[in-house]
């Protein structure tokens, strides 16, 4: 079994192809993640980082180019294939936490289960108390997300992320809206979890002091990949 | 492929969250359901109960069909060929007349397996004297056994017995009072051309009909064939049918077979049910009014919520379930709200008949069909899936991407 998690072969992205409107977001994108790396993508705003993720997380199709998931091909994939492994091998962290505000905080971390198998097990639950105390946020369990505040939020959404133990997580500026403290926690809390449970991150970020403390940067620009590189591992 | 099971058990879980969620929109629309599915339960059995009613009252003092000898008419004598015939013709005066071979009709129509009930009867009319006091009567010669089988007599007794025969007759209330008599009391009746009888007043009935307990005489077949000058004849068979609304066709069928004149009770009452018919329209358009608004008010708290959970939505197709399972969790809402609204609007409703069972008028009594409102509730729950079907379809179509960004 190889080590690539992810694989971008000259993905392109069109929108309103063949129209007057036509706008190419995406050019001739080649991009390796391997398992396990934690890699920050940065760029300027509209430089196609979202729309990117979007690509990755089978969110949405590519023009041009193939993408491997796991070694798959799945540009011609159907809907339900699409959906089958959003569930199987992505999870999800977003800028706006986006919970579900008619589940507990504990529901919400189990969502991806019971959407793939109904009634979630005692170990299902066990699994995501675990992951809660590992966010710092066992205690709140049976809150309503609207009674957490935003930092907590985005923990949950993590925690959320990591229960199907996806060998991928992606990451769209999930400090967008935080301070800079609970940002750096956040952050923190990514290394932490790659380290632990060896699964790939992608972070989408606007800071760049974030984004240095990630072991390698991609950066967008107009489309293009225009830096890969390795970071020194931070000091101390 | 996911176990169909489990499938359904999150849509569940999502549509009640959902809906425990929204409240406030939630119980608004499902006072807006009960109050709906109250008013067509009550509505529905205070009108079915009306009808019946009345149907059960104007048949409780005639016949369903009534069988009759045909109308007699001008014979005219056979023209030579190339003769032509001008003629002033004034109708026949219709006397009163025996049905030819009724022993074979009755048996026929005994046999008859829709036909619970046959009763032949010699009517015609008389005049009923008592002291001074006269009154013009219909009287009615039968077979008590057979007749009650049609109209129970019986039930509507208000003094004596309803005994017949041996010089006994059987009166109205109305008679009794113009005449003043009593039970034990002697009535002569007189048929005409000399026919007279003197007979003993062995009950008093009150059918509730005026002109019927005016006039009506019950006396036994050959007491009453004898007052009429028909001997051995009657002149109507009444009849009494297994569906009530089947009487107009059976009484075609009963012509054909018997070669006389059928009367269903559906042709003498054509006004009854004329205003019956309107009434049911009338309730039917109100049922049907009620339903859409009721149908568009779940649509239209359905189509909010998608649009309010628009984000939620999208989070749901990322995290991986299916479009299918999307769409099934608002047709759920839809079907539950239905179904609790008209769970809660049935027993409202139920409530509101038994009100006006003990509070109202009190004229008659109003039952509850026991399917009305299990049925009530069932075309509820599907109107609620149905109107769910738009914005349901909406909310599964949603484009994750969109979705997740959408503010």
């Amino acid at each position: 079994m190889s080590d690539e998690v992810l694989r971008l072969q000259g993905i392109g992205k069109t929108f309103n192809q063949g129209t007057p409107l036509e706008s190419t977001v995406l050019r001739d994108i080649d991009l390796r993640l391997g398992r396990g790396e934690l890699t920050a993508l940065i760029g300027p705003s509209g430089s196609g980082k979202s729309t990117l993720l979007n690509l990755i997380g089978l969110l949405d199709v590519p023009s041009a180019g193939e993408l491997y998931l796991q070694g798959r091909p799945t540009r011609d994939s159907d809907d339900t294939t699409r959906t089958h492994l959003r569930n199987q091998a992505l999870g999800f962290v977003f800028q706006f936490h986006h919970l579900i505000s008619a589940f507990s905080v504990l529901e919400n971390v189990l969502m991806p289960l019971i959407i793939r198998s109904g009634r979630p097990s005692a170990d299902a639950v066990e699994l995501a108390r675990s992951l809660l105390r590992e966010v710092g946020l066992e205690d709140l369990a049976d809150k309503k997300p609207t009674e957490i505040s935003g930092g907590q939020q985005q923990r949950v959404a993590i925690a959320r992320a990591l229960i199907t133990r996806p060998p991928l997580l992606l990451a769209d500026e999930p400090t967008g809206n935080l301070d800079s403290k609970t940002a750096a926690s956040v952050f923190e809390l990514f290394r932490r979890i790659n380290e632990q449970f060896g699964c790939s991150i992608l972070v989408v970020t606007h800071d760049p002091r974030l984004a240095a403390s990630c072991p390698r940067t991609v950066q967008l620009v107009d489309g293009r990949i225009v830096s890969d590189e390795l970071n020194k591992p931070p000091s101390g | 492929m996911r176990p169909l099971l489990a499938s359904a058990w999150t849509e569940w879980l999502i549509a009640l969250r959902f809906l425990l969620d929204n409240r406030m929109q939630t119980l608004l629309i499902l006072f807006g359901i009960t109050v709906g599915s109250a008013v067509i339960v009550f509505i529905t059995a205070l009108i079915t109960g009306l009808q019946e009613n009345v149907i059960e009252r104007t048949l409780g003092t005639q016949a369903h069909i009534r069988i009759l000898p045909l109308d007699e008419f001008n014979r005219l004598a056979p023209l030579p060929d190339d003769a032509v015939s001008l003629v002033l013709e004034s109708p026949r005066a219709q006397r009163l007349r025996s049905i030819s071979n009724w022993q074979d009709v009755v048996a026929v129509l005994d046999q008859h397996p829709r036909l619970p009930a046959v009763s032949p009867v010699v009517s015609g009319p008389a005049l009923a004297l008592s002291g001074v006091a006269r009154a013009s009567v219909a009287l009615i010669g039968m077979d008590p056994e057979r007749y009650e089988r049609i109209i129970p007599v019986s039930d509507d007794l208000i003094a004596g017995a309803f005994r017949v025969g041996a010089g006994h007759a059987v009166i109205g209330s109305e008679l009794a009072g113009d005449l003043g008599l009593d039970v034990g009391d002697k009535l002569r009746l007189d048929g005409g051309d000399g026919r007279e009888a003197v007979v003993d007043i062995a009950g008093i009935f009150e059918l509730g009909v005026r002109e019927l307990d005016a006039r009506y005489v019950y006396l036994d077949l050959k007491q009453a064939q004898t007052l009429l000058a028909l001997p051995g004849g009657v002149t109507v068979i009444d009849t009494r049918v297994d569906e009530i609304f089947a009487a107009d066709e059976l009484a075609r069928r009963i012509e054909r077979l018997t070669g006389l004149q059928a009367e269903s009770w559906m042709q003498t009452n054509g006004q009854l049910l004329n205003a019956l018919t309107s009434q049911s329209m009338t309730t039917e358009m109100i049922r049907v009014f009620v339903g859409i608004s009721v149908a568009f008010g779940i649509a239209s708290v359905l189509a909010v919520s998608v649009v309010q959970r628009t984000r939620e939505i999208g989070i749901l197709r990322a995290m991986g379930s299916p479009r299918g399972q999307i769409l099934r969790v608002f047709l759920l809402q839809g079907g539950l709200l239905g179904l609790i609204g008209s769970g809660i609007g049935g027993a409202v409703g139920w409530g509101l008949v038994q009100i006006f069972n003990i509070f109202g008028p009190g004229l008659f009594w109003v039952p509850v069909e026991p399917a009305l409102v299990p049925v009530a509730m069932l075309i509820a729950t599907l109107a609620g899936v149905l109107a769910a079907a738009v914005p349901a379809r909406r909310a599964a179509r949603y484009d994750p991407a969109v979705a997740i960004r959408y503010v």
